[in-house]
C-alpha cells in the first residue's frame, strides 16, 4: 500500500471536567491513505468525533492531546498550539461536514455568502470571481438553479439541501481530506441515499480522501473502503469493509453487528449488548469491552491486548487471536450471516 | 395472513386531518386514509418526515381532531363527540409512546409522578397504597429498579428514559399502544434492548401496537403488517414479508431501495430508485385503493392495477 496521507500514532486525548480528568482517547492509532474512504464506527461516546477533531484542532477548550503524534504533510498536528498554525490546515487541507445541517449554517446570512466567505478567506478570491466560483460549487453539489439559490437563506432549504450546502462549504477550498461526521443521521432514508451518492461522486471527481464517522453499519457498507471500529476511545479492529463485515474478529464488532435489526430473526429477541460503556474517568484495565463480553477470557481483565494481524490489511485488538487462546466461535447471528455470504459467493 | 376472522381493534376509514393556516386554505396533512389494525398484531406505519405518519397516530389518540372520516375502537366510533364512558375507556385503553425520551419526560418531576400521571388524571386507583403498588409493578415490568421511582429523569440514560416512557403508557393497562419512533433517538446498542422489551410486553399482555417509524429495517423486524404513507396518503399496505418481497407502488420500491444493508458488496452494486410522482398519469382516472391480492392493498388507477397484477403473477 502507498504511504499514508495522515498518520496518527498512540494519540491520547484528555478532558478536564469538574476538576476530574477524563481520558477520551486511549492511545489510538490510525493510518489514512490517499483517495480512500475510511469509516469510523462505534456507539455514541466512544470517541469517534473527538478523535477526528484532533486532526483539525477543534477540541473543546477543556480538552487537549496529551501524547502521541498526528503526522500530516511532514508536520505533527499534535504539537500545534496557535490558531495561526491551525488556519493553514483547518478548512484548507482538512475540512469537516457536521451532523446537523439545521445548526451548522448561519441563519442570518445567505448561503451564497457563507460559501463565498470561505473562498475569500482561504483562496484570496473576491468580487465577481468569488461569486462565479460559488455558483459553480453549488452546481457541483447538485443544487438546482444555483444562480437563484445563491441569494437564498438557509430556512428556504430542506434538510437534504442544507446538507448539500454544508458539503459545498467544506469542499470550497479543495481540501485533501474530508471528514464527514454523521452527515446523514438527521435525514430521511431516501435523502440519505442521495447524500451518500453525492459524497461518493465528489470523492471520485475531486480525488478526496474521506473519513466517514457513523454509528450506522448499513451506511458504512455503502461508503467505506476500510472500516475502523472504535470502543471506549480506542480502535479495536480495522480492516477492509469486506473483512469487517464478512470476517469480524473482535467480540465488540460481533456484538455491534448482531444487534442490527436487519440481521435479526423475526419473533426471536434481538441480540443486545449488556451493560454500559466503561467510565472514562477511571483507569481501564485490560480489554475495555471485557465486562460486557459474556465470552471474555481471564486475561481480558488483566492486560490490554495488542493488535493481532488477521491479514495484511486486517488487525484486531483481542486476545482471542492469540495462538494460546481457546477457540471461541463467533455468536450464532454472525455465523448465520457468514453462511449467507458464503452461499451467495458460490 | 388472513384478517377476516380476526377482531379489528382499530378501524380507520377515510381519515382526513387538517391544520389551520393563518389567512389561507387549511393544510391537509392526512387525506383519505383507511386501514384496520387487528388485535394482537404489530402494525407498522412507515413514511418520511412530514408524510403525516405521526399525525395519524395523534388522530387516533385524539390529540389532533379528524376533519373527516371515522376512527373506531372495538367497533365504536371514538372521534368527534362521544359519550363520557367511552371517552374514559379510550383514554385508558389507547396509549402512546413518544419519540424522544430526552424531551418527552417532565424534567422537574420524579419518575414516581411521571409514571402515575395518567392514574392521577383519570383517578384510576383506589388509594395511595394501590397507586404505589401499581408504579412498582410497572417499573419492574419494564426492567427498572423500584428505587428509581424517587429519581429525576436527568439521572437516567436514553434507554432507561425510554423505559420510563413505556412504563407511563403501560400503567394505564392499555390494549392498544401507539409507539411513535420509540427507538430512533437511541443508540444502536440500546435500540435492541427497547425493541426486545416491546416484544416481551406484547407477548405477556397481548398488546396491539402501531409502530410508527421511518426506519424500514426496524419495521421489517418488528411489524406483522406494514402501511407505507406518502404525503398524507397510504400508497401500499401488506403483510411485512409480502411488502418487502414484492413491493408494487413506485414509492414503496424507491423507499426499499434506499435502505442501507450491512453488506458492502450488495451496497456497492445497488442502484437507488428515486420516486417521481409525475410517473403516475392520473389525468384521466383518479387512483383508487384496492386489494390486489389477499391482504395486499395498493393505490393506483386501473391501468396501474393491471401492471401490478402482472408483476405479482
Amino acid at each position: 500500500m502507498s504511504e499514508p496521507i495522515l498518520s496518527a500514532r498512540d494519540v491520547v486525548v484528555k478532558f478536564s471536567l469538574r476538576g476530574q480528568v477524563l481520558t477520551a482517547i486511549r492511545e489510538a492509532s490510525l493510518d489514512l491513505y490517499e483517495g480512500e474512504s475510511l469509516a469510523i464506527v462505534g456507539e455514541s461516546g466512544c470517541g469517534k468525533t473527538v478523535f477526528t477533531k484532533t486532526f483539525i484542532g477543534m477540541l473543546d477548550a477543556n480538552g487537549w492531546v496529551d501524547s502521541g503524534s498526528i503526522m500530516f504533510e511532514g508536520k505533527d498536528l499534535a504539537r500545534f498550539k496557535t490558531e495561526r498554525e491551525w488556519l493553514s490546515i483547518r478548512g484548507k487541507k482538512i475540512a469537516t461536514v457536521f451532523q446537523d445541517p439545521m445548526t451548522a449554517l448561519n441563519p442570518l446570512r445567505t448561503i451564497g455568502m457563507q460559501i463565498q466567505e470561505v473562498l475569500e478567506l482561504h483562496k484570496g478570491m473576491s468580487g465577481v470571481e468569488a461569486r462565479e466560483h460559488t455558483v459553480e460549487i453549488l452546481d457541483q453539489v447538485g443544487i438546482r438553479d444555483p444562480e437563484v439559490r445563491y441569494s437564498h437563506y438557509p430556512h428556504e432549504f430542506s434538510g437534504g439541501m442544507r446538507q448539500r450546502v454544508v458539503i459545498a462549504i467544506a469542499i470550497a477550498c479543495d481540501p485533501l481530506i474530508l471528514i464527514c461526521d454523521e452527515p446523514t443521521t438527521a435525514l430521511d432514508v431516501t435523502i440519505q441515499a442521495q447524500i451518500l451518492e453525492l459524497i461518493r461522486s465528489l470523492q471520485r471527481r475531486l480525488g478526496l480522501t474521506l473519513i466517514y464517522i457513523t454509528h450506522d453499519l448499513g451506511v458504512v457498507a455503502n461508503v467505506a473502503d476500510r472500516v475502523a471500529v472504535m470502543y471506549a476511545g480506542d480502535i479495536i479492529e480495522y480492516g477492509t469493509a469486506e473483512e469487517i463485515f464478512y470476517n469480524p474478529q473482535h467480540p465488540y464488532t460481533w456484538a455491534l453487528l448482531s444487534s442490527l435489526p436487519q440481521l435479526g430473526i423475526k419473533g426471536k429477541p434481538l441480540y443486545s449488548i449488556k451493560g454500559t460503556p466503561p467510565n472514562l474517568f477511571s483507569e481501564i484495565r485490560g480489554d475495555a469491552f471485557a465486562p460486557r463480553n459474556p465470552r471474555a477470557l481471564k486475561i481480558d481483565f488483566v492486560e490490554r491486548p495488542p493488535y493481532f494481524q488477521v491479514s495484511p490489511t486486517h488487525f484486531a485488538r483481542t486476545w482471542l487471536l492469540d495462538p494460546r487462546a481457546p477457540k471461541v466461535e463467533p455468536p450464532e447471528t454472525i455465523r448465520a450471516m457468514q453462511a449467507r455470504y458464503a452461499r451467495r459467493a458460490v | 395472513m388472513t384478517g377476516n376472522q380476526r377482531e379489528a381493534l382499530i378501524e380507520v376509514e377515510g381519515l382526513r386531518v387538517e391544520f389551520k393556516v393563518r389567512g389561507g386554505k387549511p393544510f391537509v396533512a392526512v387525506d383519505g386514509v383507511s386501514f384496520r389494525i387487528f388485535r394482537g398484531e404489530t402494525f407498522g406505519l412507515v413514511g418520511e418526515t412530514g408524510s403525516g405518519k405521526t399525525t395519524i397516530g395523534r388522530a387516533i389518540v385524539r390529540i389532533n381532531p379528524a376533519a373527516a372520516g371515522v376512527i373506531k375502537f372495538k367497533g365504536r366510533r371514538i372521534n368527534g363527540i362521544i359519550p363520557k364512558d367511552l371517552d374514559r375507556e379510550v383514554t385508558h385503553k389507547i396509549q402512546m409512546i413518544f419519540q424522544d425520551p430526552m424531551a418527552s419526560l417532565n424534567e422537574r418531576a420524579k419518575v414516581d409522578y411521571i409514571v402515575s400521571e395518567g392514574l392521577y388524571n383519570t383517578r384510576n386507583y383506589t388509594d395511595e397504597q394501590d397507586r404505589q403498588a401499581k408504579v412498582q409493578k410497572v417499573l419492574a415490568e419494564v426492567g427498572l429498579l423500584p428505587e428509581f421511582a424517587t429519581r429525576f429523569p436527568h439521572e437516567f440514560s436514553g434507554g432507561q428514559r425510554q423505559r420510563i416512557g413505556v412504563a407511563r403508557a403501560l400503567i394505564m393497562e392499555p390494549e392498544f399502544v401507539i409507539a411513535d419512533e420509540p427507538i430512533s433517538s437511541l443508540d444502536v446498542s440500546i435500540r435492541a434492548q427497547v425493541l426486545n422489551l416491546l416484544s416481551e410486553l406484547q407477548k405477556a399482555k397481548g398488546l396491539t401496537y402501531m409502530f410508527i417509524s421511518h426506519d424500514l429495517s426496524v419495521v421489517r423486524f418488528i411489524a406483522d403488517r406494514v402501511a407505507v404513507i406518502y404525503k398524507g396518503q397510504i400508497v401500499e399496505l401488506a403483510g411485512t414479508e409480502d411488502l418487502f418481497r414484492s413491493p408494487l407502488h413506485p414509492y414503496t420500491r424507491s423507499l426499499l431501495s434506499a435502505i442501507p444493508t450491512p453488506d458492502p458488496r450488495v451496497e456497492r452494486e445497488k442502484t437507488v430508485m428515486v420516486y417521481d410522482p409525475s410517473c403516475h398519469d392520473y389525468s384521466r382516472e383518479a387512483p383508487h385503493w384496492a386489494e390486489i391480492r389477499e391482504g395486499h392493498f395498493v393505490l393506483g388507477n386501473s391501468l396501474e392495477m393491471a401492471q401490478y397484477r402482472a408483476l405479482l403473477a
